[in-house]
């Protein structure tokens, strides 16, 4: 008789290991500039637990998420160039391109609170909006990838095109302080890698709660038989809706703390190569496990820097072999090979325990 | 709780699937829609829950069904299964069942965690027989016990008319007889319409039999009234000799 049963095994001890080392072992032993690296694939890996529920759970590729991390991004940028020129200053780069004058819709961004409030409420905005058109038209598979990419890539284009208020190509950089804390200083710039890990480890924590909830039984549930779902009483359109706007928000905070931890942001960080960079790590952790996501996230960033150290230009071949390998043989992801080696585990100890059974 | 259709049509760029049928299916009895394929017995499930659109009316309580979205009529009371059995087949028959019972929860209780087996689930699972197996992934379940389990779903949802499309169909003789118990044990509450080939099956539970030819009804009445009605005999016999073979020997297989 089959004994497979489906059980929540604890991921609390994958993400207590997670936790030890992000928070203790890698300021014990990383150089400030290695520290700030790996603050940076923090943010990738933000924005990519999102995209482990979108896509993991929910079956949404979406392709276009750099759009969101730019709302974010920018957002921010916007708020610390402002910040820099100080009370009814003009941003420097404006100076230089335009007409010296700060456009109306820059000028919320003077405050902080607001420029958190943008962060956190424009994706749910943008995202819920264009979820509804999308879901409620019954839109998947590959034509809603199509679609997410083509608007990533039609903004940063537009980016590129309003120099005067967004810095164009260049985008925006030169930050000097961060909610009053001067980015120039080693001891500020280990915080905002603290801040960094620690909102991965709390979203990681926050999926945990998502996956057992019966939302996120039901979120599989859609992903698995969408026109099944309609027959239980529910509109998948909705499920999907949340899963994607959580998504949004989570892509647009690891795009908010970019800014100050990497210290520029320019079309080149939201457009369909960035989109695609953030895909790749879900896709080598495992989208549909709990920690993948953000372990793919870090160490396909850890290895985009070693490898582009070793072989300069070559990053993008990698990606491609990268995804062709995980797609032809390991679909689950890295996640996958955890869980192979956690049965032939399991099957070594069944046959000992049932013999101390039989004794 | 009745449902009540009335000159229901249904087309499809010209080719009329359904043509003007009327029927009353009531509670307490079970049902069965017979006829040969491409007679409209499908479809007429489909026009009843939002999958395909129809002129007419389908009065259950105050509203009519046909235009309505299918999440609305399945929480209106009005059930339904597919020929395919259509299962969450990675997750658990507790938790596949658990979702149909989503529809008598406030939506917020989605954020939180399900804790323990809720009573409506745990009856249901009593009675399609599935309480042993309630932790296994749905996709190790047999195409029978998949069949039964589309069935508690419906139990757990407390749908009122349950539209079930061949749940015999692919069954073992053992399954079929049990199939048949499960719809008589749950048919005296509710209002059971069973859409099927098997015409063995259909004499031995049918309290009513609706044939369907064309897209129309050509008899109605009981077992053994349908088995002497001329036109049921002409239809089967005349059109389709090579059907009825060909379900004897699926039924032999």
């Amino acid at each position: 008789m089959k004994t497979s049963k489906i059980k929540h095994s604890s991921p609390y001890a994958g993400w207590l290991l997670l936790a030890i080392a992000l928070l203790v072992l890698a300021p014990a032993v990383l150089s400030d500039f290695r520290l700030g690296l790996l603050a940076k694939y923090c943010c990738y890996a933000i924005a990519a637990v999102g995209i482990g529920l979108a896509w993991g759970r929910g079956g949404m590729l979406v392709l276009g998420q750099g759009l969101y991390f730019g709302l974010g991004a920018y957002a921010m940028a916007m708020h610390l160039k402002l910040a820099d020129a100080g009370p009814g200053g003009v941003p420097d780069f404006m100076a230089l391109y335009g007409d010296a004058a700060v456009p109306w819709w820059w000028e919320p961004l003077r405050s902080g609170a607001v420029a958190v409030v943008v962060i956190l409420v424009l994706p749910v905005i943008v995202a819920g909006l264009l979820g509804l058109a999308v879901f409620k038209r019954r839109i998947k598979g590959a034509y809603f990838a199509i679609l997410s990419q083509a608007l990533a890539a039609a903004f940063a284009i537009l980016l590129i095109g309003q120099v005067k208020t967004t810095g164009g190509a260049n985008g925006l950089n030169n930050f000097q302080g961060f909610f009053g804390y001067a980015l120039f200083d080693p001891a500020n710039k280990r915080m905002l890698y603290f801040v960094a890990a620690g909102i991965l480890l709390v979203s990681i924590l926050a999926m945990a709660w998502l996956h057992r909830s019966r939302f996120g039984e039901l979120l599989v549930a859609v992903r698995d038989g969408e026109e099944r779902v309609r027959f239980l009483g529910t509109d998948p359109a909705n499920v999907k809706l949340a899963a994607y706007v959580v998504a949004a928000v989570l892509a647009s905070v690891g795009g908010a703390l970019f800014v100050p931890i990497a210290g520029i942001v320019s079309p080149d960080d939201v457009g369909v190569v960035a989109s695609i960079g953030l895909l790749a790590g879900v896709a080598l952790g495992g989208r549909a496990s709990l920690l993948g996501p953000a372990v793919g996230a870090l160490l396909v960033g850890y290895a985009e820097t070693s490898l582009s150290e070793a072989f300069p230009g070559s990053w993008s071949y990698f990606q491609g072999a990268l995804f062709v390998l995980v797609i032809l043989l390991l679909p689950g992801g890295l996640a996958q090979l955890v869980g192979m080696a956690k049965r032939t585990v399991a099957h070594r100890e069944r046959p000992a325990l049932e013999e101390a059974a039989a004794r | 709780m009745t449902l009540t259709v009335n000159d229901l049509r249904v087309e499809f760029d010209g080719f009329v699937a359904i043509d003007g049928v009327s029927l009353t299916l009531e509670p307490g009895r079970l049902h069965f829609l017979i006829g040969p394929n491409g007679a409209g017995k499908t479809t007429l499930v489909d026009a009843l829950t939002g999958l395909a659109t129809g002129s007419g009316e389908a009065r259950y309580r105050t509203r009519d069904l046909l235009g309505l979205a299918s999440h609305t009529i399945t929480r209106l009371g009005v059930g339904r299964t597919f020929q395919t059995a259509t299962v969450f087949e990675e997750l658990s028959v507790l938790q596949n069942l658990d979702i149909a019972a989503g529809v008598h929860r406030p939506r917020w209780r989605l954020m939180l965690p399900r804790r323990g087996t809720p009573e409506r689930v745990a009856e249901a699972l009593e009675t399609v027989g599935l309480t042993a197996l309630a932790d296994r992934p749905a996709g190790v379940l047999s195409h029978g016990q998949k069949q039964w389990l589309e069935i508690g779903m419906l139990l757990v949802q407390n749908s009122a008319v349950m539209l079930l499309d061949e749940p015999v169909a692919g069954m073992s003789a053992e399954e079929r007889e049990e199939t048949g118990e499960l719809l008589r044990r749950i048919s005296p509450e509710r209002t059971v319409v069973v859409i099927e080939h098997d015409m063995d099956f259909v004499r031995r539970f049918a309290d009513v039999v609706t044939v369907l030819h064309a897209g129309k009804v050509i008899a109605e009445g009981s077992a053994a009234e349908i088995r002497e009605d001329a036109e049921v005999q002409r239809v089967y016999l005349g059109d389709t000799v090579a059907d009825m073979t060909e379900t004897r020997a699926e039924e032999s297989a």
